[in-house]
């Protein structure tokens, strides 16, 4: 077949670009390895930048306290995010649908110092009229991430809807199940992979937003991302290294797992047909 | 068998549309109002740092609109001059991901199925470590005694480390780096459905791989590009971490400038001010993003 035609040009493009994508991961993990504090020169094997990434408080309080609001936000995004692409797939047009599409795709987008600077002014008018929330911190945060994760959510939510066959749904309403019941008992179970990818999508998001974050945060509400990029900006810093191999490795890890779970649910049971 | 909403009753729909409804207006679209009205409010030395538009004292409704921190805008050239660069720099990022982005996403959606699968999922996988560790990665090889020098030198292909680090190229190569994720997955699910008979019949009737290319290829997998485009290229232009991690001080990035207004002046009227004329100027994008969004939406349907 012609198509074919150019197989060593494709690879040669093929690895040309994920070198580029590569390269830099690589480097990150390599260097938090070495013995030098000149984090450019190569002197030997080492694990000191892991001894010192473990007695650093500082950074260790930030990455806890990012976990958690992380967690939270995941949570109350899938929960938010669910419920608009469901509305956005299965509820036909109506009035206002455009602007309905246009808000919740909006934070896909818009430059992140636009959602910072308006979700505080949000927070402050709201704190002015209403005295709550009184101040900014863990909070104010974690709703500025739900604001912006929903939106990827509602991506994946309404996207696996829409390829699924809906003759399941529609039997259960034959039957004579409520709506609410169709969504619970059969809906929900169907999309719950693709919940738990897009609760992890969240999860990660929120765990790597400066933007907002250095918008929404107040004393003593420091972020990891907000510290490491306090101290980056300064220059090179071995112990960020070995903090971001860490990171990585669990990335790793964690959707290698993901993958193989996927793989072995989709060789269990036949995709589902349109 | 009748669609899902057309059964629902009146009342169900709205119970099941409203509330997300009202939840997104109050968190997308109030939040940008706020943006607006403060950017006509004065600046002040309190909690909140600006002054009330409307005031009502003695039975008088007084309404001030302050027009400051626009007419700053206008008049000194450091701003005109960072919002065209911004554009600038955003474009060319654009089209540096298209150069590079669309062969990629070609040869990944012309392999054999299982080693495509594989391929998309590295694609995929940078963007699920830290984007600020990533870039600050790049740091680390830009460097004058960074990596890329070092090996250059090591080759002996140069003498003297170049200067990239600091400069608008080291932008340039972050901001390409970090976004070619985001053209590359919405073109790859065109380029994947598309009919490869449609080629193959070009082909019999004597195309040239080129033309078969030019005349089938690019047209039918446009709204893909138009769609990764517009997600490079709107939150380049107020891209704030890259820039400030990689770019010299003379890096003039409007969302560098917004954070300074921000957080070093804690002129919040004018940092309002500076985020309104920022969508103004992406409201021909947003429009194109919304549209070949809603299309979407509507083809599947």
């Amino acid at each position: 077949m012609t198509v074919k035609r150019g197989n060593g040009l494709r690879i040669v493009v093929l690895v040309l670009g994920f070198a580029f994508l590569y390269i830099p991961i690589i480097s990150l993990v390599v260097y938090s390895f070495n013995a030098s504090s000149l984090v450019t020169v190569w002197g030997g094997f080492s694990l000191k930048w892991y001894k010192a990434l473990l007695n650093d408080n500082v950074l260790l309080s930030a990455a806890w306290l990012s976990l958690r609001i992380a967690a939270l936000t995941a949570t109350a995004s899938v929960a938010i995010g669910t419920w608009a692409g469901y509305v956005l797939a299965r509820m036909g047009r109506f009035r206002g649908f455009s602007l309905y599409v246009a808000m919740i795709s909006a934070p896909l987008v818009v430059p992140e110092v636009v959602l910072g600077i308006s979700m505080l002014l949000l927070f402050v008018e709201m704190g002015n009229m209403f005295g709550w929330p009184a101040g900014r911190g863990a909070f104010t945060i974690w709703a500025g991430h739900v604001m912006f994760c929903t939106a990827y959510v509602v991506v994946i939510v309404q996207s696996r809807l829409r390829e699924l066959d809906r003759s399941l749904e529609e039997a259960a309403m034959d039957l004579g199940a409520t709506p609410l019941r169709v969504f619970f008992s059969i809906t929900l179970p169907i999309i719950s992979p693709a919940l738990l990818a897009a609760w992890l999508l969240a999860f990660t998001l929120s765990l790597d937003d400066v933007v907002i974050a250095a918008f929404l945060s107040g004393p003593g509400s420091t972020t990891l991302p907000l510290e490491v990029f306090s101290r980056v900006r300064l220059g090179l810093k071995p112990e960020v290294n070995a903090l971001a191999t860490i990171l990585i490795g669990l990335v790793a890890v964690g959707m290698l797992i993901a993958r193989m779970v996927q793989n072995r649910i989709e060789r269990a049971q036949p995709r589902d047909g349109h | 068998m009748a669609r899902l909403h057309s059964r629902l009753s009146a009342r169900q729909r709205v119970l099941a549309i409203l509330p997300p409804y009202v939840w997104l207006v109050l968190i997308s679209l109030v939040p940008f109002l706020l943006v607006v009205k403060i950017s006509f409010s004065e600046m002040e030395f309190g909690i909140p740092p600006y002054t009330p538009l409307a005031e009502f004292e003695e039975g008088v409704l007084r309404l001030t609109l302050s027009l400051r921190g626009y007419m700053m805008l206008l008049s000194d050239s450091l701003y005109v001059a960072t919002y065209l660069n911004s554009l600038k720099m955003a474009a060319i990022t654009t089209v540096c991901c298209i150069l590079i982005g669309y062969p990629l996403a070609y040869c990944i959606a012309r392999s054999n199925p299982r080693t495509r699968n594989f391929l998309l999922f590295a694609v995929v996988l940078p963007f699920w470590t830290s984007l600020l560790l990533r870039v600050y990665a790049w740091m680390g090889i830009l460097r004058n005694d960074g990596l890329l020098n070092n090996v250059l030198m090591a080759l002996g292909i140069i003498d003297s480390p170049l200067e990239i680090y600091r400069t608008d190229l080291a932008v340039y190569i972050g901001l390409v780096y970090a976004y070619l994720p985001f053209f590359i997955l919405p073109l790859y699910a065109h380029l994947v459905k598309l009919d490869e008979r449609l080629l193959e019949a070009a082909y019999d009737l004597g195309a040239r791989p080129w033309r078969a290319f030019l005349s089938v290829t690019l047209p039918l997998s446009r709204n893909g590009v138009i769609a990764g485009a517009m997600l490079v290229f709107i939150p380049t232009v107020g891209e704030y971490v890259i820039p400030e991690l990689l770019g010299g001080a003379n890096t003039l990035m409007i969302g560098r400038i917004m954070w300074t207004e921000f957080f070093n002046n804690t002129d919040w009227p004018m940092a309002a001010a500076v985020t309104c004329v920022m969508v103004l100027l992406l409201l021909v994008p947003l429009a194109l993003f919304q549209y070949s969004g809603v299309r979407e939406l509507e083809e599947r349907r």
